[in-house]
């Protein structure tokens, strides 16, 4: 796929939030807050930085890959997913029911294209994804793996262990992410547990660490990425700090916990998708 | 006692099983550039040490993280190799239980999860170590293959076989010097019995040390006059019901012999079998409901009556039954 321009990722990016709400909202189910809040990332990863092909292979060799840990955020890569080849956008339409690929949490159990592992159960994607970057390595295959994890995700034990152990493997073919949007189920992160400074915590375990500050701003997201890209291969793993806002792009969605995991009703789903254009088309 | 049995199987030579696997591992990446072996800071127990000197680039030290190296597996897999991960049985399946659930199985990646010191036969270091429940963790997981040889010739030509064979397995060895009395040239079969002995009174399977046990209870019992087929179930899943069947078709009883719980190993898959097919006396030999304890191999095996004396007394009970 070819690179797209700042302008056009703007426009998927609109389109993909339409996507995450509508499918939430028909099946009252689902985590429509992270998935607005990372929305420009995948899109900036899928339409713009990563070199990938929707005729999806599963070992990925020659290609750059990308795997989910929190995988609650499903809606979104089911949309980015369809949206860059890998399935028709109608599939969207089937997401949580029954007899469905788009399972609620991803799984390759359904055969889903674009899906390399289960994810849902969260702090096990970094450890995936690290395992993936030695196999590149193994086959000499320059190519990058990207992950994305929550900040949550951050209180999970076996993050640490895989984040100590890219560091000593020196896995420096992988970018991974943390969304920082501050939120976990039962409130802010800096309440439940406090993550405290995330950034001198993976520079302490020997990772590069870069903060992408407007993670809901494109050009911010698609430089960040850039960034990233810049320092791997240089003997230490790569971490961004991806800072966005939940729920972004819809006016009373926007920086609260409180749609993590909430569908949003008739009127509600009306009242968001008059704040977003339909750019690609409806599926 | 042993010595004058006259046993159908006989042995001039006791090995760990252990370093069945490793010999295996070792052979096995000789033989496919594709195998990979992850450890967690348990190289010499584990008997890896062969592979990682001669493919250190094939080799992956995790440390005391085996989540970790469950996820690292995993990722392994979906780049094409054939992981194959070490670490003690306990951590092998308890410790990682939902890593191996969702990252393993569900996602059905071809991760080999070999587990050393598994039972009672580990010995001095207690229940801590001692599991005896992951049989039965791991059976219950959809996709999962679930493997427990009986000697070092076995585990070698299992760690072989499962080179071949792509989805996720586990493989249960352990720690103690035990009988080599099946062959070094077998051809290991996953998923098939093997029936070792030929009977007519009883069927004893038996899966992992139990079944050198179960010979030597089979030449007991026939000193006796009473005629015990031996059936090596080295593969607990996927269970090889046929082979249940026709032998108890002929028997009409059974016991089954592990180093396990009683519940949730070998001898449910089997009553499970029977109940569904053909109900038949049968008499488990097992752990009943409790933790192990510190002490020497044979004397556990004896305190929790998981040996021959023991198969012999509950043959002669499910013949009893019939």
């Amino acid at each position: 796929m070819e690179k797209q321009s700042i302008d056009q990722l703007k426009q998927i990016c609109s389109q993909v939030r339409r996507d995450c709400l509508r499918m939430v909202h028909a099946v009252q189910s689902g985590h429509p807050g992270a998935a607005l809040g990372l929305t420009e990332y995948f899109v900036a990863l899928y339409f713009n930085e990563m070199t990938h092909d929707s005729k999806f292979k599963m070992d990925g060799k020659g290609e750059d890959m990308f795997f989910l840990s929190n995988g609650h955020v499903s809606a979104l890569w089911y949309s980015v997913l369809a949206r860059s080849g890998y399935f028709s956008t109608e599939e969207l339409g089937t997401f949580r029911k029954l007899n469905s690929r788009l399972q609620g949490h991803p799984a390759t159990h359904e055969g889903l294209p674009g899906i390399r592992i289960a994810s849902g159960s969260l702090g096990q994607g970094l450890s995936v994804a690290i395992g993936v970057a030695q196999a590149k390595k193994i086959d000499k295959d320059d190519k990058l793996v990207y992950v994305m994890m929550g900040d949550g995700e951050q209180q999970e034990g076996q993050v640490w262990e895989a984040g100590m152990y890219a560091a000593h493997h020196k896995v420096d073919n992988l970018i991974a992410a943390i969304d920082y949007n501050g939120q976990q189920i039962d409130g802010p992160t800096a309440k439940i547990m406090d993550l405290k400074n995330l950034r001198a915590k993976w520079e302490a375990f020997g990772w590069d660490v870069i903060e992408i500050k407007k993670g809901n701003d494109i050009e911010s997201v698609v430089n960040g990425l850039a960034e990233a890209k810049g320092l791997t291969g240089k003997g230490k793993p790569v971490m961004i700090l991806l800072y966005t806002e939940m729920g972004y792009g819809v006016d009373f969605m926007v920086g609260t916990h409180k749609w993590h995991g909430v569908a949003p009703s008739d009127a509600e789903l009306e009242n968001a998708l008059g704040q977003l254009e339909e750019t690609l088309g409806d599926y | 006692m042993e010595k004058t049995l006259d046993l159908k199987y006989t042995f001039t030579e006791k090995k760990d099983t252990r370093s069945g696997f490793g010999d295996g591992l070792l052979e096995a990446g000789r033989k496919n550039p594709n195998v990979v072996g992850l450890c967690a800071d348990l190289i010499g127990s584990l008997k890896m040490g062969a592979f990682q000197k001669e493919f250190p680039e094939r080799f992956f030290q995790v440390g005391i993280a085996e989540a970790n190296m469950i996820g690292l597996a995993a990722g392994l897999a979906i780049g094409d190799k054939i992981p194959f991960t070490g670490t003690f049985a306990n951590f092998s399946t308890g410790r990682v239980y939902d890593q191996i659930r969702q990252s393993v199985a569900y996602s059905d990646k071809n991760v080999k999860i070999c587990a050393s010191h598994a039972g009672l036969t580990l010995g001095e270091d207690g229940a801590t170590h001692q599991i005896l429940e992951d049989v039965g963790m791991m059976r219950m997981l959809p996709h999962m293959t679930v493997i427990n040889p009986c000697d070092y010739n076995q585990t070698k030509a299992a760690t072989l076989a499962l080179v071949d064979h792509v989805g996720p397995a586990y493989l249960r060895f352990g720690r103690p010097v035990w009988p080599i009395f099946t062959p070094a040239d077998q051809k290991f079969e996953i998923g098939k019995a093997w029936k070792m002995i030929e009977g007519k009174d009883v069927t004893i399977f038996a899966t992992g040390h139990l079944v050198w046990e179960a010979v030597v209870a089979e030449a007991m019992l026939r000193e006796e006059g009473i005629y015990a087929e031996v059936i090596n179930i080295h593969t607990i899943k996927p269970f090889d019901e046929a082979a249940v069947l026709a032998s108890i078709a002929k028997t009409g009883c059974a016991v089954s012999a592990e180093e396990h719980q009683i519940n949730g190993g070998l001898g449910d898959s089997i009553a499970q079998s029977l109940a569904r097919n053909s109900p038949a006396p049968l008499e488990y030999i097992g752990v009943l409901d409790s933790f192990g304890e510190s002490g020497t191999p044979t004397q556990l095996l004896e305190k929790y009556g998981l040996n021959a004396e023991n198969i012999v007394k509950a043959a002669k009970k499910a013949i009893s039954r019939k």
